[in-house]
């Protein structure tokens, strides 16, 4: 069968567009940023407090600095299928945890490194000013520090996000999970006849990444303190 | 030979965690697959720096292009790896093609910026000299431009070098072996088998750090006047 032959049965499939169905694009999407945003969710939840706080009273920089390069060096795929076996192995769920592990543990480096270089970059005036107006050191942390990050911290999730979307896809040689790249995997066990198949779900994880790439630059316009972004914006002009 | 659509048979809890037995007794394939990996890596990497060279000297001459370049290198540089060879496998088959189109283009967007910036961190006094004393364009950046720009082009190379070991752990999805071919294969054996699994990680790991280090060490005994400045 030509490849064009392959892509528009498969497109033709009537389970294709299905929320409910497996075989479901939208199913798939769902499935695939649900489990992004999850993982992104639990590795913020424990990097961003802890690197706020360390970065706060100046600890741990050696260990900020160098998360992020350690973090590189671990092959994604091989964290997942390290993670899957230790699953099996032990009994457990082998469809959610192990890929979830696997997703949060990559997104842990940059997370942490980046937010901690967000609040140590900040000018120290600021903090001084602060402390003298009578701030405790939380709420410098909370409401100085945190906010005046925000923008690097929201460009860190967005680097994370968009690694965790990439891994997801991934994760779809070990578990039924994976999102899109279900069609991908699937479409490499087909050889040749998966040529359709492989290319619609290649077509179907770019757009998402795209998409979601835009989404989080609208974020950060966002996420930028009004303050910041008139301090930003009298700078450039 | 590609990845079967089934999800794997689960482990057996009674088997070791590593077996040095499985080292020993593959210690040729080990090689073999420590080659595939260096080769991937090493043509990504050098058709990558080609490009970035390319692109970025474009980008110094015509300031104007820098925007549009780093722009469509970074929109390149967000496609999922998986993504990306999805695309590529109907044209180019599984190939190896397939598999270093996407890693040398992941390369771009931290290398054509650190060359850039790179070059134009050099000193105005020094480039004026270099004018002075007659430099034609070419060979005020080839002879001075670069080689002042080295110490940033490196730190670029090695976290180029770094990611890309990692990611071609991913390409034996397409058959391309590497150091990926046992991480597949722990669990494709009939039982899985968790020592090629580990050395597969275990080296890519290795690898990256020991690329990093030559790297650095290349730098260090290539830009001298580097050290001093740190």
């Amino acid at each position: 069968m030509s490849f064009f032959a392959q892509l528009s049965q498969w497109l033709a499939d009537p389970n294709r567009w299905s929320w409910t169905d497996p075989a479901g694009l939208p199913y798939r999407t769902v499935q695939h940023l649900w489990f992004s945003a999850l993982a992104l969710v639990i590795a913020m939840v424990l990097t961003v407090p802890l690197a706020l706080w360390l970065a706060h009273y100046r600890r741990g920089q050696f260990v900020a600095s160098s998360a992020v390069n350690i973090g590189r060096a671990i092959p994604s795929f091989g964290l997942i299928i390290l993670f899957w076996f230790l699953a099996s192995r032990w009994g457990a769920n082998t469809d959610f945890w192990p890929l979830l592990l696997a997703l949060v543990a990559l997104a842990l480096p940059p997370l942490f490194t980046n937010t901690y270089a967000g609040v140590v970059q900040l000018e120290q005036e600021v903090v001084d000013a602060a402390r003298g107006t009578g701030y405790r050191e939380w709420q410098i942390m909370l409401r100085v520090e945190l906010p005046l990050a925000s923008p690097v911290i929201v460009a860190a999730a967005r680097v994370a996000f968009l690694q965790l979307v990439a891994t997801v896809a991934i994760g779809a040689i070990v578990n039924d999970g994976g999102g899109l790249g279900r069609y991908i995997v699937d479409g490499f066990a087909l050889g040749e006849q998966g040529h359709g198949e492989i290319f619609g779900g290649g077509v179907a994880v770019v757009l998402l990444a795209l998409i979601c790439e835009g989404v989080f630059a609208v974020l950060t316009k966002l996420a930028t303190p009004r303050g910041l972004a008139l301090q930003q914006a009298r700078r450039s002009s | 030979m590609h990845a079967s659509g089934v999800t794997p048979r689960l482990a057996d809890s009674s088997r070791p965690l590593f077996e040095w037995r499985w080292v020993e007794r593959n210690a040729d394939a080990i090689l073999q697959r420590l080659g595939e990996h260096l080769a991937l890596t090493a043509t990504a990497l050098g058709v990558g720096l080609v490009l970035s060279l390319a692109l970025a000297t474009l980008c110094l001459r015509y300031r104007w292009f820098y925007p549009f370049v780093v722009g469509a290198a970074g929109a390149l540089y967000v496609i999922p790896s998986l993504g990306a060879f999805a695309l590529l496998v109907p044209l180019l088959g599984f190939s190896f093609a397939t598999a270093v189109i996407p890693l040398a283009t992941y390369t771009l967007l931290i290398l054509i910026r650190n060359i850039v910036t790179g070059v134009q961190q050099v000193p105005a006094e020094v480039r004026e000299a270099a004018i002075g004393m007659g430099f034609t364009p070419r060979r005020l950046l080839w002879q001075v431009e670069l080689p002042l720009a080295l110490p940033v082009v490196v730190a670029g190379l090695r976290v180029a070098a770094v990611t890309t070991i990692g990611l071609v752990t991913v390409t034996s999805l397409l058959g391309m072996g590497g150091l990926g071919y046992f991480i597949r294969a722990g669990i494709q054996t009939t039982v899985p088998n968790p020592s090629p699994i580990i050395v597969g990680v275990v080296l890519s790991i290795a690898l990256a750090v020991l690329v990093d280090v030559l790297l650095w060490l290349g730098e260090r005994a290539l830009a001298p006047w580097a050290r001093r400045v740190r």
